[in-house]
């Protein structure tokens, strides 16, 4: 069943420069018990994505899609009372910061059990035997104390386990991690990562995995879309995206990972992402695209149909001879 | 926690000695002899003088004197007014409630207006509301204090004749003095209007001694809040589904508190230590309006023995003010 369905997104900031488009006509599908990865470098709207569907982003900011709908209830429009009714409950979110996400002055106890009083109108005995369940959840050992801790006193990697926690407690039916593990060190990553796909595994719920790190992708994912200054530029499972990339980007990206290299330098994709000012003409891509021709430079890339990953791109790589 | 407080109060040793030192060379670096003063205009024969300038011990030098005095208040005795004769101590007590009283409406009043106000604004940044407190508050803050008191009495006592121009109380009540707060006193009394009698008058001075205190706190409040909203937990505790009271009002503003207990401290220390022109003006009796006077009757044991209290009691709030950061942030209380 379809649990989150986003057609055509684009947000919009108002700034000091004018207008900046951070989201560019974006599809986004998950189904319950999928894992979804979005990948792409910093500046290429996946975060702001998934705020946008919140409705966690700052008053700047014009949000528009043809379809933006959770579990058949549509997010346009919506009040923000009703809204706050569905995040945090069915739909809730982690963040890339753990030791900064939680507030310093409350106890992580009172944090946890918050959600539970507002959403799911539990006692004062229910909700602390529900957050002695949920730290166990997580895998932090002597809850009963724990529930009684200050963020400062607790590590990076418990922190997000608590945070994990707090997004859990309602039962969500949807989890965005939004790049979950970029704050932590790299042992606590993995154990991070394995919590979340096991607590996937169990609960059933849909997982939106935000990461700019291919690795974290190949451990975890189902489904990969790539993101690229704001557009979907591919979409594939992940066994796929990995043997047969379609988009150069995509390509690029995996080309720069360590394992993959065949050359004593490692390959990286000169450029940076187009900001508000050089957003150039054409395929967005195009300036750091070792193929890129007049064409690309010219005019907008079409999306390729399901067999090439969706890629937007006029020359797709790999693929077959006939299909494009 | 013990520990923390037996060192901050360590360390007012070394502020009060020199607590000690400048109040007293302060009223004697002034021009002026007490006891010319204390002649008047008749003025008096060389002879008293020679005998009240040794009586007052000021053909000593000024080391012992310094001696003398700083001995005393180690005792607990700050000298005697040479107006009044009766002890500094004694002066003080009688006095401070009136000043305490007007200074707790007078915070009371800054901060239940200053902090709602502070939060309103930052979450309204850059929105009329916004724009017109932090102007307002602009105004309050710059305003001199004389000629706000003055329009207030013009329009609320002059023309609209709602309250009393000075004062504590009307004279037709009098009653007995128990705790020195006309609010408490006035009630405890059981005459008939006369609690009434005494908010009226305490009503404008509140207003003119809250006002700059309450545009520094609710100027404060909205900074402070400004940075708390863009913190990540904010955010965290919006994606939980929180109302919007919920979240600026308790996980922001308890973030938000630090900066604004500071300075809410120090607007305490600034009204205790005698809102000076606020009781000169609405003829208020308490520790400021005392130590103007004595300052131009060059009543030297008054203003050293006053100063000193002040100071002190400065220092107890800012202890109190640091005790509390604790209880706030909890982050704080381990260092």
């Amino acid at each position: 069943m379809t649990l989150l369905n986003i057609r055509n997104l684009s947000v919009d900031f108002d700034t000091a420069g004018g207008q900046f488009r951070a989201v560019d006509g974006v599809d986004i599908t998950v189904n319950e018990g999928d894992i979804l990865s979005i990948v792409g470098e910093s500046g290429s709207g996946k975060s702001v994505s998934m705020l946008a569907m919140m409705g966690l982003l700052p008053w700047t900011a014009t949000i528009t899609a043809d379809e933006m709908s959770f579990d058949g209830v549509d997010l346009r429009g919506m009040t923000a009372k009703s809204r706050r009714k569905v995040i945090g409950r069915d739909m809730s979110m982690i963040f890339q910061e753990p030791m900064s996400s939680l507030n310093p002055c409350f106890t992580v106890g009172f944090q946890i059990k918050e959600s539970l009083r507002i959403h799911m109108k539990m006692d004062r005995a229910a909700r602390h035997r529900r957050a002695v369940e949920l730290l166990d959840l997580v895998g932090i050992p002597d809850p009963e104390k724990r529930l009684k801790a200050f963020p400062h006193q607790m590590s990076g990697g418990m922190s997000q386990r608590v945070m994990i926690a707090m997004a859990l407690a309602c039962k969500p039916r949807l989890l965005i991690a939004d790049e979950p593990t970029t704050a932590l060190d790299v042992t606590i990553q993995a154990q991070i990562l394995d919590l979340l796909t096991d607590l996937q595994k169990e609960t059933g719920m849909g997982l939106i995995l935000i990461t700019h790190d291919m690795g974290v992708v190949a451990e975890t994912a189902q489904r990969v879309q790539v993101q690229y200054a704001g557009q979907k530029v591919e979409e594939q499972e992940v066994r796929k995206l990995f043997a047969e990339p379609h988009h150069p980007y995509t390509s690029a990206l995996l080309a720069a990972l360590p394992e993959r290299a065949t050359e004593r330098h490692l390959p990286t994709i000169p450029g940076v992402v187009p900001g508000q000012y050089d957003r150039p003409e054409g395929c967005l891509f195009s300036p750091r695209c070792r193929f890129a021709n007049d064409t690309c430079r010219k005019t907008d890339p079409p999306v390729q149909p399901p067999e090439l990953g969706l890629a937007r791109c006029h020359y797709p790589v790999n693929a077959k001879e006939g299909v494009a | 926690m013990l520990r923390y407080l037996i060192g901050r109060l360590l360390t007012f040793i070394p502020t009060f000695i020199g607590v000690t030192i400048i109040s007293f060379s302060f009223i004697r670096v002034l021009p002026g002899d007490p006891i010319i003063v204390m002649a008047g205009e008749r003025g008096m024969t060389e002879e008293r003088y020679n005998e009240l300038y040794q009586q007052f011990g000021f053909d000593r030098p000024l080391v012992v004197q310094f001696w003398d005095f700083f001995t005393g208040v180690l005792q607990g005795d700050l000298g005697t007014s040479y107006v009044t004769k009766r002890p500094v101590f004694d002066e003080f007590f009688a006095l401070f409630p009136a000043t305490l009283e007007l200074s707790f409406c007078a915070i009371v009043i800054a901060i239940t207006l200053g902090i709602p106000a502070g939060v309103i604004a930052a979450v309204n940044r850059g929105k009329f509301f916004d724009r017109a407190l932090m102007s307002s508050a602009l105004i309050g803050y710059s305003m001199p204090i004389f000629w706000w008191a003055l329009l207030l009495i013009i329009i609320f006592s002059g023309n609209l004749g709602w309250t009393p121009v000075s004062g504590r109380i009307d004279l037709l009540y009098y009653f007995p003095d128990v705790t020195g707060f006309m609010l408490i006193d006035s009630l405890l009394s059981g005459q008939d209007g006369a609690f009434v009698s005494a908010v009226r008058h305490l009503i404008l001075p509140s207003i003119v001694l809250a006002t700059i205190p309450l545009a520094v706190i609710a100027r404060q409040t909205r900074s402070a809040m400004l940075e708390v909203l863009g913190e990540d937990y904010i955010r965290t505790a919006r994606a939980k589904g929180l109302t919007p009271p919920r979240v600026n009002g308790v996980h922001a503003l308890r973030n938000a508190m630090i900066p604004v207990i500071t300075v809410i401290g120090l607007s305490v220390g600034m009204l205790l230590a005698g809102a000076i022109l606020t009781e000169t003006i609405f003829s208020w009796p308490g520790i400021g309006k005392w130590m103007v006077d004595s300052i131009y009757r060059r009543d030297y044991p008054v203003v050293q023995g006053g100063l000193l209290l002040v100071a002190l009691l400065v220092m107890v709030v800012n202890l109190i003010v640091d005790l509390l950061y604790g209880l706030i942030n909890p982050k704080i209380r381990k260092r």
